[in-house]
């Protein structure tokens, strides 16, 4: 391993014939599979437990199906439970998702790129609001929400998921929009383009990798949001999977089958989400925490 | 709107000041409308004994912060918060960088691993919930496993044994979030310059001796971002003890937090003062750790990340 990663170009085939490599690697894949079978154990149970039946799960409760059974998932999918509560995630989670990235980015190209007296007072501000966890506020937050009539609506969650998902967006967005080099900024002054010309056409294109970060990160938080929902949406009609999840899991306690296969058919849709960003949630990472 | 020097950056300034309002002004109405307004009307509803409707008018001063700090099931969930950060930091921290280490070296199929690895975290704390759950329930998949392999003897109610259930809340909270660990840990791995370690490999240092002098140091900074992070989570921690232990089962299975203690003796009991009162407690202490966190901690990064340095990506 050692003398390895020194050459850089022929790596593979240098890496057969070294020694050190050689015993390294095993172990690091045996890590590597025990490591994996773990993290997706527990999700193996609710997928294939949902192909059993109630009773193959009561007489063994670790075994697997016996003959697999496909009834659990197509009732779900044929009811329109599942369905109006997929629909509603998806409007929460991509309407929370547009409006942080929109908010946020037009906030923080101001609070990275002009001067200005009480910038860094209103940097303060946004990053304060790390301090303030949804939980905290969460009454006076669901008090606020039922004077605005907002109460068992959808703008009712995505507005306070908006708010809380700012400061984290804001401090992510800042370093990537202060990065873009000066020079580029006054040639595009030079050539005529105005500040909101240049936030357009310069800003935006350049800003993407952390955009998308952010925006994966309020996807995905505002997709499996439960506190906020909890106390705002108590009507069946406007609930999100989370709550749909729970409900479906107290309403068939007894159908254990069922509630596995309702279960693993609303962690499906984060899960593509995710599998298909993955790379850049990294990527942007990278350039958050190098800041 | 103080009178600029010049009339030629009157203009300009105007501009700007228009500029600076239309693209902050959104953000801030909602961010002071929705987070800021209501984290300090909570802690004015403290002071109120307040069943949520109407305009509080009962003002009881600091009765129920007496009633909270008197109350040993409060004690008894700061105490458990408090196992929870610990054990979070000590379980998490070290299998995290060890999984980074290992993603971070050449290693065939590693994409797929970081995929994998991040599952858990992406996956929503109801759902994780419902399946440990009916995963840890006596006659659940885990004690089946353990009949199967011959290990009867150890079966265990994993969840309502008080002596159990903490660990086994710590083993679900280990799975679910050390994916974000080891994400944010490659991501600090990766911005380590790899001539570092090429130069202490030719003058002969072991890999171990490279991850303990050069990578551990060098990835300090993303450590304490990370351990920052989790300390306040775990703080914070609700959803899963709510879905798991419910309303009422945590305090006897000796889970409960404080967010479940608010929400249990707040909104459903109808205390919606009392309720309000918890949260002040609740923010309090997670200011007071996070500000110790800063000032000992996190001074030396802040100083370089949140000023200049962003200019160098």
């Amino acid at each position: 391993m050692t003398t390895l990663t020194a050459v850089k170009p022929p790596q593979r085939q240098i890496s057969v014939a070294k020694t050190p490599r050689r015993w390294g690697t095993p172990v690091a894949y045996v890590v590597a599979v025990v490591v994996i079978i773990a993290m997706l154990a527990p999700v193996a149970f609710i997928i294939i437990g949902g192909f059993r039946t109630n009773s193959q799960i009561t007489t063994d409760p670790s075994g697997l199906p016996s003959p697999w059974n496909v009834g659990n998932y197509l009732d779900v999918l044929t009811g329109g439970v599942f369905w109006q509560e997929v629909l509603n995630s998806i409007i929460s989670a991509t309407a929370t998702t547009v409006g942080v990235v929109v908010l946020g980015l037009m906030a923080s190209y101001v609070l990275a790129r002009y001067r200005f007296r009480g910038r860094g007072a209103m940097y303060a501000l946004f990053a304060a609001g790390l301090m303030f966890p949804m939980t905290v506020a969460i009454t006076p937050l669901y008090i606020v929400i039922k004077n605005l009539g907002l109460m068992n609506s959808l703008p009712g969650v995505i507005l306070p998921q908006i708010a809380f998902a700012l400061p984290t967006t804001i401090i992510i967005l800042v370093p990537f929009l202060r990065a873009i080099p000066d020079e580029i900024q006054e040639a595009a002054f030079i050539d005529g383009c105005s500040r909101i010309g240049f936030f357009w056409r310069m800003v935006v294109p350049l800003a993407t990798p952390g955009v998308i970060t952010v925006g994966i990160l309020a996807f995905i938080a505002a997709w499996n949001s439960y506190l906020l929902p909890l106390f705002i949406l108590n009507n069946s009609e406007v609930f999100t999977l989370p709550l749909g999840v729970q409900a479906f899991s107290s309403q068939y306690s007894v159908d254990t089958a069922k509630v596995l296969a309702f279960t693993s058919l609303s962690m499906i849709p984060a899960l593509i989400f995710f599998s298909v960003f993955e790379r850049r949630i990294v990527g942007g990472l990278t350039g958050a925490v190098k800041g | 709107m103080t009178p600029p020097p010049a009339p030629r950056r009157r203009k300009t300034d105007w501009r700007g000041r228009l500029e600076i309002a239309l693209l902050t002004g959104p953000a801030l109405i909602v961010f002071l409308g929705f987070v800021i307004f209501p984290v300090v009307m909570a802690a004015y509803y403290g002071f109120f004994s307040w069943q949520g409707y109407g305009i509080p008018t009962d003002f009881v001063g600091f009765k129920n912060y007496l009633t909270i700090i008197q109350d040993p099931t409060f004690i008894a969930a700061v105490q458990h918060n408090g196992i929870i950060v610990v054990l979070s930091l000590v379980l998490q921290g070290p299998a995290a960088i060890l999984l980074a280490l290992l993603l971070n070296r050449k290693l065939r199929g590693q994409s797929v691993i970081r995929v994998l690895i991040f599952v858990p975290y992406v996956i929503s704390e109801v759902v994780v919930g419902t399946g440990w759950s009916l995963m840890l329930q006596t006659n659940g998949a885990v004690n089946g496993l353990l009949d199967k392999v011959g290990l009867g003897s150890l079966t265990q109610d994993w969840l309502s044994n008080p002596d159990i259930a903490i660990w086994s809340l710590m083993v679900i909270i280990t799975w679910k979030y050390v994916g974000f660990a080891v994400i944010l840990f490659l991501a600090g791995l990766q911005g380590i310059p790899e001539e570092l370690s090429e130069a202490a490999a030719i003058d002969g240092a072991s890999y171990w001796q490279i991850q303990r002098r050069i990578t551990l140091p060098l990835l300090a900074p993303t450590l304490r971002i990370w351990a920052f992070l989790s300390i306040i989570g775990a703080l914070q921690l609700f959803d899963l003890v709510y879905i798991i232990w419910g309303q009422y089962v945590s305090s006897t299975a000796g889970t409960s937090t404080m967010a479940t203690y608010l929400v249990t003796n707040g909104r459903n009991a109808g205390n919606y003062g009392y309720g309000n009162a918890v949260a002040v407690v609740l923010f309090l202490i997670s200011l007071a750790v996070a500000l110790v966190y800063q000032r000992f901690v996190l001074r030396r990064d802040t100083d370089g990340a949140l000023t200049e340095k962003g200019k160098t990506p």
